[in-house]
């Protein structure tokens, strides 16, 4: 709960800055590979919103094993998602309404964001890097980025694919 | 108390003189540095060696070992092992923060002649008492005090374990240890007596040197800050060392003192 006051408290305070760009919708596609290994677990994965001075603008989705299991607390490998685990996840109170969510299998998945969404609804206009960051047990971890201009009235479109862990990343913007 | 009655006080010139041989690296190293869930164990293995981090040379004791946890609360390992090579303990991580384990052993070592023969020795106090080394004409003594330490965090970071306590080496991060990527400058304080002390040699070694023809020391000075700073080039797990010579007050006289500092580190990949 704290952590989910502390985002909404940041994007109300830039909001007073700039002006918003709330009108327009994201959409994040992240392609999970079909990997052929003896042991798969399902890759945990970060997606958010970082300035270009790599501060966390928004934090989108976490996909982790929100029940503990039988190798323990489902959070304890969260810290594997380095990037994003210093950046944001080792200060938020987790689970994230809204942002934390059960891990996913292979294939393709669309997450759409309308303007108005919280993590959206106070981003300022101006330049952002999405990031995507995927670590499996037992396997490796990958992090792909792509950069973006946030703007009212403005379309974007740019996909990236990984080489181990992710396969097709793509960010879609519309108004 | 006549334990020091016939104690010769060391000029400084046998500072260096009588300084232990000491190619042999202490450490203590965390299963796990950054740790993140509602609460989490660790398991810390310590060893003195000549290789990072391979045990094989001697365990590091245990009974000197205090853990301090994020807010302040210290306590003993509760289940210590100790092999030929290393000791280990488990730490149970229950608060978020940053915790800090110290091992702060000390020791004493005692010069003297015999039948026109130099002879040392080192031990306790109560050892050389026991064998009458204080008794002896010309015996000099001197301390060494060490300070071996390692810090994990559970969660976010926080600075409330580096409070100096004002005695002996201390480590007052600028950045903190467990905030430490390969590509990032690094700026470490050191204290002694809880001042900065400009000129200080530090030693930052990464492990697995054992596998390096070149273990690639870095040497660096602190400046009039006490201040070092570095950027460890790879991922890994580093051991940082420094040591400073003193005196000390042992029953009302003046002897020399070496103290020492080791803490051990990770640089994680961004």
């Amino acid at each position: 709960m704290r952590a989910l006051l502390k985002i909404a408290g940041l994007g109300a305070l830039a909001g007073t800055f700039a002006a918003s760009a709330q009108a327009d919708d994201l959409n994040v596609s992240v392609e999970l590979p079909r990997l052929n290994v003896a042991e798969y677990h399902k890759p945990y994965v970060a997606i958010w919103i970082a300035r270009p001075d790599h501060s966390v603008a928004a934090n989108l989705s976490v996909w982790y094993q929100l029940e503990d299991g039988p190798e323990g607390e489902g959070e304890t490998w969260l810290k594997d998602m380095r990037q994003w685990w210093r950046r944001t996840g080792r200060s938020l109170e987790m689970p994230v309404d809204g942002v934390s969510s059960p891990t996913r299998g292979p294939g393709q998945h669309v997450l759409t964001f309308e303007g108005n969404a919280d993590a959206l609804k106070h981003l300022p206009e101006g330049e952002y890097v999405l990031h995507v960051e995927a670590a499996r047990e037992v396997g490796g971890r990958e992090m792909l980025r792509i950069p973006f201009i946030w703007s009212a009235d403005q379309s974007f479109s740019q996909s990236v694919t990984g080489e181990t862990e992710l396969g097709e990343v793509s960010l879609t913007i519309t108004p | 108390m006549n334990l020091i009655k016939n104690l010769v006080v060391g000029a400084v010139a046998a500072l260096t003189l009588s300084a232990p041989a000491s190619a042999h690296r202490m450490w203590m190293l965390p299963s796990t540095f950054t740790l993140s869930g509602e609460e989490q164990w660790v398991t810390i293995d310590g060893a003195i060696s000549n290789d990072l981090f391979f045990p094989n040379h001697v365990p590091l004791p245990l009974n000197d070992i205090t853990i301090t946890a994020p807010d302040g609360v210290t306590s003993k390992p509760v289940d210590g092992w100790t092999g030929k090579f290393r000791s280990a303990f488990d730490v149970k991580l229950d608060k978020q923060g940053t915790w800090k384990i110290t091992e702060n052993g000390s020791l004493y070592f005692a010069r003297w002649t015999e039948g026109g023969e130099n002879m040392r020795r080192r031990g306790t106090l109560g050892m050389f008492t026991a064998q009458g080394l204080l008794d002896k004409p010309d015996v000099q003594l001197m301390k060494s005090a060490r300070r071996v330490e390692t810090f994990v965090t559970l969660g976010a970071p926080t600075s409330n374990v580096f409070a100096p306590t004002g005695k002996g080496l201390e480590l007052s991060p600028v950045t903190h240890p467990n905030d430490v990527y390969a590509g990032e400058t690094v700026t470490f304080k050191l204290l002694v007596n809880g001042a900065p002390v400009e000129g200080l040699e530090v030693e930052i070694v990464k492990g697995h040197d054992r596998y390096r023809d070149d273990p690639n020391a870095l040497k660096l000075k602190t400046d009039a800050e006490g201040k070092v700073s570095f950027v460890p080039e790879e991922a890994g797990r580093y051991w940082l060392s420094s040591r400073t010579e003193g005196t000390t007050e042992l029953d009302g006289a003046t002897i020399p003192a070496l103290t020492s500092y080791v803490a051990t580190f990770e640089a994680l990949a961004l």
